[in-house]
């Protein structure tokens, strides 16, 4: 028997209320999640690619989840982020006045959201982060969109492009709404994943990449920027970490995000601590 | 003593107090007689519709044959605008609906005989000054109306160049009715259109007009841009904010993004463009990103020879200045007000969206973005 198989044992054993409803989950640890099962899926790339020197459009490779993941049905909202503020292990939203607390956080940058997933880990003795981008586009299911232009390689003028995705996100934007909405506003996609591609984007673990590929579209090199990470919604939109809002003009033409948020995966307890942890509390009660 | 400030500010407040009184104009009423200093009855007339900016009426470059009368209408419309893509509602008050108020086009030597209808719905006295008119304070002093109200003013354009109008309703309503939009622009061509430096012709086949706006919008205690049901309702926290003299919004057409994306002005290479950019209140510096100024008006006058190859120019607060380029290059375009801080952060920002082929001799990237060679 592996570890892992045995681990798996321990889980089934262990993990009753992960079979229990939202709700009684919720009360018993930390948000309300939802079960994205096991499956494989076509996977737009994240990055820019360089094909010989000229900007094309990301790969697009099979992802195999072989296990299923909890992702969180709702974007994390303004109450339950307030409360990492109240114990000083998240700094204040940008914009943050009198929201009702049930709306969704926003205002947030990747550190934000950073040390949210680990004050929430700490509190609930679970281990929750953030999504990577393949997964988000996993989770995001029907509801994701493809950021791809859909122009071919021009090597004579690398204006057709800029003009391509110009219009592209141009057409994206007049769809903005700066309102931020209730939960649930933009609806669930088939796993019951709430307010997917909405005016929120939602930032993901995944770092800027430069990906270069020969004529072949083998890949020659890879540059990673980890100071830049990817913020999923209607398209990937690469914004440093201490970004809080990411609105603006000049010369970064384009559709930037409306409003930058996040919502956490959790991840199977496999660490003795998380699994005593979540045994006493499903047998002490809710708190 | 009747001061003329002090008149205005009762005409102000009678129209304020009992605008029921003033609602006696019958069609008769309503055409007084202009007394003019010399017999323009000989003189064509043409009656122009005006065009929504960016965009500009339709005009001759160089005039056909000579002076004539040009007549124009525009209605003065106090409503409330969104000015920023975070839903910020502003209380403006128009020229014709829009922020800035349309671009008007004459020759020198016509006459601008203009039609300012100030409807019941309003609810102030406005007027137009004419920086390109001569006398009565640009017209200010002849063309106050109530709402109910309508007047005709006529002034000879003897000045080429491009000059801004606004609203001057006497007192601290000037600068307000300024900074809630009530300004635009008029050009005025020479009869023979546009000339260079060595005095050869000049012809652009698109025209722009870029009205750049500054807004003091008031905020609430939770830092919220604050929502007004009328102008009066904003007026006293609005001057609070305008006599700090930092703006909250710097865009241009009235709202940030309002030439951005699917509105991106559109151009392509070889074609000539001529921008005309004016700011009624505040100074401010355009610049071209990726382009320049083949000939600039800095000031706007036409009988000053255009500079020529700019990179940035100067449009001094309470002018019009006009810039022609022709594109050599495909691709995106940021046209900005060149305080990075007001383009990108408060609004000031469009784009210029231009097709045609690339010139690799212009520009060429070398070597893509790669790792760094080693030794």
């Amino acid at each position: 028997m592996s570890a892992s198989t045995c681990i798996k044992a321990l889980m089934i054993l262990l993990c009753v209320p992960a079979m229990l409803p939202d709700i009684a989950r919720a009360e018993a640890s930390g948000p309300t999640t939802v079960m994205i099962p096991a499956g494989r899926f076509d996977y737009r790339s994240s990055g820019e690619f360089l094909e010989n020197g000229y900007p094309v459009d990301a790969t697009i490779e099979e992802v195999v989840f072989e296990e299923p993941f909890e992702i969180m049905r709702f974007q994390v909202s303004v109450g339950q982020y307030e409360q990492c503020v109240a114990a000083n292990a998240c700094r204040e939203r940008l914009g943050a006045g009198r929201q009702p607390g049930h709306l969704p956080a926003t205002g947030i940058s990747f550190r934000d959201a950073s040390d949210y997933a680990n004050w929430l880990s700490e509190v609930t003795g679970e281990k929750w982060r953030l999504p990577t981008d393949k997964e988000w586009a996993y989770a995001a299911g029907d509801r994701f969109i493809d950021d791809a232009i859909g122009v071919e390689k021009d090597t004579a003028n690398p204006a057709r492009r800029w003009i391509a995705r110009y219009s592209k996100y141009a057409s994206l934007g007049s769809q903005t709404d700066p309102e931020i909405r209730e939960p649930g506003a933009y609806g669930a996609n088939q796993f019951g994943v709430h307010d997917i591609s909405g005016n929120i984007w939602e930032w993901t673990d995944t770092c800027y990449s430069r990906k270069r590929l020969d004529g072949e579209g083998k890949l020659m090199s890879e540059t990673e920027n980890c100071g830049v990470r990817i913020a999923a919604g209607q398209h990937r939109a690469y914004i440093s970490f201490f970004i809080q809002d990411a609105k603006g003009g000049g010369c970064s033409v384009g559709a930037p995000p409306e409003y930058l948020g996040f919502r956490l995966v959790r991840e199977r307890p496999v660490g003795i601590k998380a699994v005593l942890h979540r045994f006493r509390k499903v047998f002490s009660g809710p708190e | 003593m009747i001061t003329r400030r002090n008149a205005l500010k009762s005409a102000l407040f009678a129209s304020m107090a009992a605008p029921a009184l003033i609602r006696t104009a019958s069609a008769e009423e309503a055409k007084p007689a202009v007394a003019a200093g010399e017999d323009l009855s000989k003189l064509p007339r043409r009656k122009v519709k005006l065009a929504r900016p960016p965009f500009v009426h339709e005009h001759d470059q160089v005039a056909k044959g000579g002076p004539a009368i040009i007549e124009f209408t525009m209605t003065i419309e106090e409503k409330e605008i969104q000015i920023d893509d975070e839903g910020t509602m502003f209380q403006a008050m128009t020229f014709d609906g829009s922020v800035p108020g349309p671009l008007m086009v004459v020759h020198e030597g016509d006459y601008v005989e203009l039609t300012l209808v100030n409807p019941e719905t309003n609810t102030m006295p406005h007027n137009i000054d004419f920086h390109s008119s001569t006398g009565g304070l640009g017209g200010g002093a002849l063309t106050l109306i109530n709402p109910g109200e309508q007047t005709v003013l006529r002034w000879k354009a003897t000045r080429p160049g491009t000059f801004v109008y606004h609203c001057a309703p006497g007192g601290p309503m000037i600068p307000w009715h300024v900074v809630s939009g009530m300004n635009g622009a008029i050009m005025v061509l020479p009869r023979e259109g546009l000339k260079n430096d060595k005095g050869e012709p000049v012809k652009y086949d698109r025209v722009y007009y870029v009205g750049e706006q500054d807004f003091y919008v008031p905020k609430d205690a939770d830092g919220n841009y604050k929502r007004y049901s009328d102008p009066g309702e904003s007026y006293a926290d609005t001057v609070e904010v305008m006599n700090g003299l930092v703006p909250t919004h710097v865009v241009f057409n009235g709202a940030a993004g309002s030439l951005t994306g699917e509105n991106a002005l559109k151009s392509k290479v070889g074609e000539t463009v001529l921008i005309v950019h004016s700011q009624a209140n505040r100074d401010t510096r355009p610049h071209l990103i990726g382009g320049h100024g083949d000939y600039v008006w800095e000031t706007g006058k036409f009988n000053n020879p255009p500079e020529k190859d700019l990179e940035t120019w100067f449009i001094r607060g309470g002018s019009a200045g006009a810039a022609i380029y022709t594109f050599l290059q495909p691709g995106l375009y940021a046209y900005v007000n060149h305080n990075l801080i007001e383009a990108v952060n408060l609004g000031a920002t469009a784009h210029f969206q231009v097709e045609g082929e690339w010139n690799n001799d212009l520009m060429q990237q070398v070597v893509p973005p790669s790792p760094i060679s080693q030794g």
